[in-house]
């Protein structure tokens, strides 16, 4: 393992600007999770490895039933699901961060995180996506906001200029009737990188008959996680049906571009977005269902 | 299980004698080992899978502040292509030394190149990068039959196919043919009603164990050489340092540190040697390491195979006749298990016409090495396979036509040994007698499937001593390393010949300097072996000691009785003493008492295993869950019972992840994309349901206590009972491995 430097900052201003001084060679430490393991594996060079996790504002993490949520930029995925109103609020989320690694890692592990690291498979990213988040990013030039579904661009490359930060991610409050759900496929059932994973929201009437809106996000598929707008759109307004289900699976398919690697082929990864497609829709259907009137 | 009344220690359950310091974390495994002085190694290893080496230049690495030594093939005596006394068979030495360090040719991705020894592991680290070496590439070929054909890339200009004793013209992957033949396969195939064919592959796949392997070096002024290590067996790493290093064998001493797990793969050295060669260099103690990379790149697999297999039977279920062709890839040098895979193939079943041809070939993967009960899992996947379509066939139940033709006590086996006493029936009848098999399995989507397999064990040499303490406790000291509870089985047995409990055994695994020649522990040999040495060393004690028991009531040694841990003198004085309170007088009567034995015993008798599985298949997705397991064994005896559960359930694991998921993936440039646990998919704890092992004990007449090896069969089954049972949810036969899901996918037509 190379050597660096280690910075521990204090407020986001300093760590904007030892980002903005040190370039590429700069890093954020929040969890590590990935960070050093990509360190010591030699995957990644770095000079500077910035510590965050003494800054306030990415510690935050508050829920209000009208306002929504805000979460720290570096809040461990344990406080996530250890919170039970973000577990009642946000279920699709909390479906992610069980998930991620095991107890230890989650003690560490964040979904800020997750989402900087920018990996395809990142399974945090398809929740923040059907749950309408939004990436508060603090710069050189102050604070922007980007839809979570814009903040990856490729394998490991992020919408983040030189010299941001992803500061917090704001989830906003659940509507009525309305229920999150994730799941990804992997050959065991613990320990492995998703082979494909599928997110869905769902807003439905009163009666629960009825999808008011919906929205399709896939992992491990493409260059970066997706938001499935046309499978989301084929669902407005539609009575719940398998046809419908199937249509949404069917054009989530569509937008599949997978790879074939050690982790699932390409045919596989294309043909288990329909599956889990249908799985997340029906996940979250029962969801709403299944919440007392 | 049968209850044996006739033992007071054999067949309970203590606690380990190593228990205590391996689950507080105070056990040294070979990692741990810290000495004054100590540099760190590492190695550099080739990123092509086959290239010419054209040139290593060191200069830069050399240059980095931190760097004490560098080595390369050139550091390695000149091997000549002579043949290696390995004690256990010989060996190419200049293929054991060429996968030490290449010389002319990496031949896998993986293959060590250089090695450098700096004042701390990130400078040895930096320093690799600072290596330059210069490669030709060249195509690589990676699979079996790939490797066969005429026009593929030849890995070795030399290997000419050494065929029933004839030797090929022109250089071949194919190192080898072997076979084996019984009674006419033209006649039992004409007498059979039915008939299978079927083609199956294999994967690559490693032994998985916990711990890298490590290595800690240190050359004396006086030229003694020190290695620490962990190891299946220190006397098979002094054999080989010896070989490798061309160095006298008594001036190296090998010292065992606990094992992280083996599975056969800590047989074969690979960074010991460089140690040792870093620490000829320096002048001091050098310790290597290797990461999860470094083992599954740069040690031994399993190797994957192709095999063909044919079952003939007439329609009341007799077999009449079994051919097969295996062909089994080596890795980069001769030497797969093709020739156990043979053994074994068709072993369970008595069977008049026998045709097994083996073919040994290499290819551009890393040496392949032994994995519990090698061979013999590959063949039984196609065997196993084969004889349920054949019961399916003629509408038998799978275990009936198993116990139709199970084989027995005296018959004979295709490559000639006879059966002495088996258990393979008595494995059946008690698959059969189980509530698994006799439970219904209706579910839709759900299957059962059942396997059996056999391995022949292995006797081999072992040493024991044991001397007696004042307080009728003994130390029993050996040379087996202790991979799966040994160190209790063994003094268990030294225990019950003693009339003392398995307590008062206090057994110690010591160096190559302290205790007789003592071979691997491998082929499921040490509980029966090593265990037979501690019995014989043991009744030496005994022995000795009814001498002085006599001494000290003066009368004749033939009128000494040792009997329940009490001597006792016959025929006239009527005397009594315990062992515990003779082992107080031995200074007054004569001194220390050491009893001594060493073992090379012939009758290991062989290991057999049914299991019985049900799964439940997701035809959505493709996976598989294993939701029961019930694995019958014959343990002829079962020393400590828990262990031999331990190593059924440990064998059943591994099993399944060479079953479902495990497997070496590799790119067209021949690089193992999954070399990491989170991509070479071992089962965890949360795939597997508890494993139900069910020990039945048929005595091994080759034995005192008639044990039997237990570590190796239950690996075998495995893979084709659950291709079975798949086969029975799904209704389509798998017949590659690993049945993954997209493989699963593949055969249901969804992809």
């Amino acid at each position: 393992m190379q050597e660096f430097e280690y910075i521990n900052a204090k407020t986001v201003s300093e760590a904007v600007t030892l980002l903005d001084e040190k370039g590429d060679k700069a890093r954020i430490l929040a969890g590590g999770t990935d960070l050093i393991v990509q360190a010591r594996e030699g995957r990644r060079t770095l000079d500077w490895m910035i510590d965050i996790k003494s800054i306030p504002e990415v510690n935050e993490l508050s829920y209000d039933s009208n306002t929504g949520l805000t979460l720290g930029a570096a809040v461990p995925c344990y406080q996530i699901y250890a919170d039970d109103a973000v577990c009642n609020a946000y279920p699709g989320l909390v479906d992610a961060t069980i998930i991620i690694g095991g107890t230890a890692i989650q003690g560490r592990a964040g979904v800020g995180g997750n989402l900087c690291n920018a990996s395809p498979a990142a399974d945090c990213i398809p929740p923040l996506i059907v749950l309408n988040a939004t990436c508060v990013i603090a710069g050189p030039n102050g604070e922007r906001e980007i839809p979570s579904e814009d903040f990856c661009t490729a394998p490991g490359q992020t919408a983040l200029e030189k010299g941001e930060m992803l500061v917090s991610i704001k989830i906003p409050a659940p509507q009525q009737n309305s229920r999150s759900y994730y799941l990804r496929f992997i050959p065991r059932n613990e320990m492995d990188i998703a082979v494909v994973g599928a997110g869905a929201a769902i807003v439905l009437d009163e009666a629960k008959q009825r999808i008011i809106s919906a929205r399709i996000a896939l992992a491990a598929v493409a260059p970066t996680p997706l938001y499935a707008e046309e499978a989301s759109a084929l669902l407005a307004d539609r009575e719940i049906s398998d046809t419908a289900i199937d249509e949404a699976a069917q054009a989530a398919q569509n937008i599949a571009r997978p790879i074939s690697d050690m982790r699932g082929t390409a045919e596989q990864r294309t043909h288990l977005v329909g599956v889990l497609t249908r799985r997340a829709l029906n996940g979250a259907i029962q969801r709403v269902k299944d919440d007392a009137a | 299980m049968s209850e044996n009344k006739e033992y007071k220690v054999i067949g309970t359950r203590p606690i380990r004698h190593d228990g205590v310091d391996k689950v507080t974390g105070r056990a040294i495994y070979g990692a741990d080992f810290q000495i004054t002085g100590l540099l760190h190694g590492r190695v550099l290893r080739s990123p092509h899978a086959h290239a010419k080496i054209v040139s290593i230049d060191t200069s830069r690495a050399e240059a980095l502040p931190g760097v004490k030594g560098i080595v390369t093939a050139q550091d390695l005596p000149a091997a000549e292509d002579k043949m290696a006394d390995l004690g256990e068979g010989a060996v190419n030495l200049k293929y054991l030394c060429d996968n030490i360090l290449a010389s002319d040719k990496a031949l896998y991705k993986g293959h060590a190149i250089a090695a450098v020894a700096a004042t701390n592991p990130h400078i040895a680290g930096e320093a690799c990068t600072l290596l330059d070496v210069e490669y030709e590439v060249l195509p690589p070929v990676l699979e079996v039959r790939q490797a066969m054909e005429p026009d593929a890339p030849i890995l070795h200009d030399n290997i000419r196919t050494s065929s029933l004793g004839e030797t090929g013209e022109k250089p071949s992957n194919v190192a080898s043919h072997l076979q084996h033949k019984k009674g006419d396969i033209e006649k039992g195939f004409t007498e059979a009603d039915v008939v299978i064919e079927r083609e199956f592959v294999t994967g690559t796949v490693h032994q998985g164990y916990i711990e890298p392997h490590n290595a800690t070096a240190l050359y004396n002024p006086d030229g003694q050489l020190t290695v620490w290590c962990s190891t299946q067996g220190a006397f098979t790493v002094r054999e080989q340092l010896a070989e490798i290093l061309q160095y006298p064998i008594s001036k190296i001493k090998v010292v065992p540190l606990e094992i992280g797990g083996g599975f056969g793969g800590k047989i074969n050295v690979y960074i010991k040697p460089v140690a040792a060669l870093l620490a000829k260099k320096t002048g001091k103690p050098v310790k290597v390491l290797m990461n999860r990379a470094d083992v599954f790149e740069g040690t031994g697999p399993t190797p994957a195979s192709y095999l063909t297999i044919k079952i003939g039977a007439t329609n009341d279920g007799k077999i009449t006749a079994a051919q097969t062709s295996l062909a089994f890839e080596a890795g980069a040098y001769p030497g797969s298990p093709v020739g156990a895979g043979a053994m074994c193939v068709f072993a369970p079943y008595n069977i008049e016409n026998v045709l097994i041809d083996g073919y040994d070939v290499v290819v551009n993967k890393p040496k392949t090495a032994p994995y519990r009960a090698p061979g013999a899992t590959n063949a039984a996947f196609g065997t196993e396979t084969v004889i349920d379509e054949l019961a399916e066939t003629l509408n038998m139940d799978p275990l009936e036509i198993r116990l139709k033709n199970g084989a027995k006590e005296g018959d004979r086996r295709a490559d000639g040994p006879v059966f002495p006493r088996i258990g393979f029936i008595e494995t059946i009848e008690a698959a059969q007698e189980h509530p698994h098999y006799t439970s219904s399995n209706g579910k839709k989507h759900h299957g059962r499937g059942v396997a059996s397999g056999f391995w022949f064990n292995i006797g081999l040499e072992s040493s024991v001593t044991i001397s007696v303490n004042p307080d009728g406790t003994v130390n029993l000291v050996e040379g087996s390393t202790d991979i799966g509870g040994t160190r209790a089985s063994i003094a268990m047995q030294a225990a019950e010949v003693l009339g003392i409990p398995a307590e008062s055994v206090n057994p110690t695994v010591v160096d190559t300097n302290s205790i007789g020649y003592t071979a691997v522990t491998g082929g499921s040999r040490t509980t029966y072996a090593t265990g037979y040495a501690a019995y014989e060393a043991a009744q030496d004690v005994v022995k000795q000691m009814k001498a002085r028991a006599a001494k000290l009531w003066d009368v004749d040694e033939d009128n000494i009785q040792f009997a329940d841990g009490e001597f006792s003198s016959i025929n006239g004085k009527e005397e009594q003493i315990s062992f515990r309170d003779l082992s107080a007088k031995l200074s007054q009567t004569g001194g220390p008492v050491v009893g001594r034995a060493t073992m090379n015993p012939a009758g290991a008798g062989g290991a057999f295993a049914t299991h019985v599985v049900d799964v439940a298949v997701d035809e959505e997705t493709g996976k598989v869950e294993i939701l029961r397991y019930t694995a019958t064994q014959d343990a002829g005896k079962a020393i400590h019972p828990s262990y031999v559960e331990g190593q059924i359930q440990g064998g059943v694991v591994q099993g399944i992840g060479w079953a479902l998921n495990e497997e070496y993936i590799y790119n067209d440039e021949g690089e193992m994309t999954n070399a990491s646990f989170l991509d070479y998919r071992m089962p965890t704890c949360l795939d597997l349901p508890m494993i139900d092992a069910v020990i039945v004990e048929v005595p091994n007449p080759g034995h005192p206590y008639g044990v039997r090896g237990v570590g190796e069969v239950p690996i075998v089954p495995p893979p084709a009972a659950i291709a079975n049972a798949i086969y029975d949810a799904i209704g389509v036969r798998m017949t590659e491995l690993p049945m993954s899901p997209d493989r699963i996918l593949k055969a249901l037509g969804k992809i």
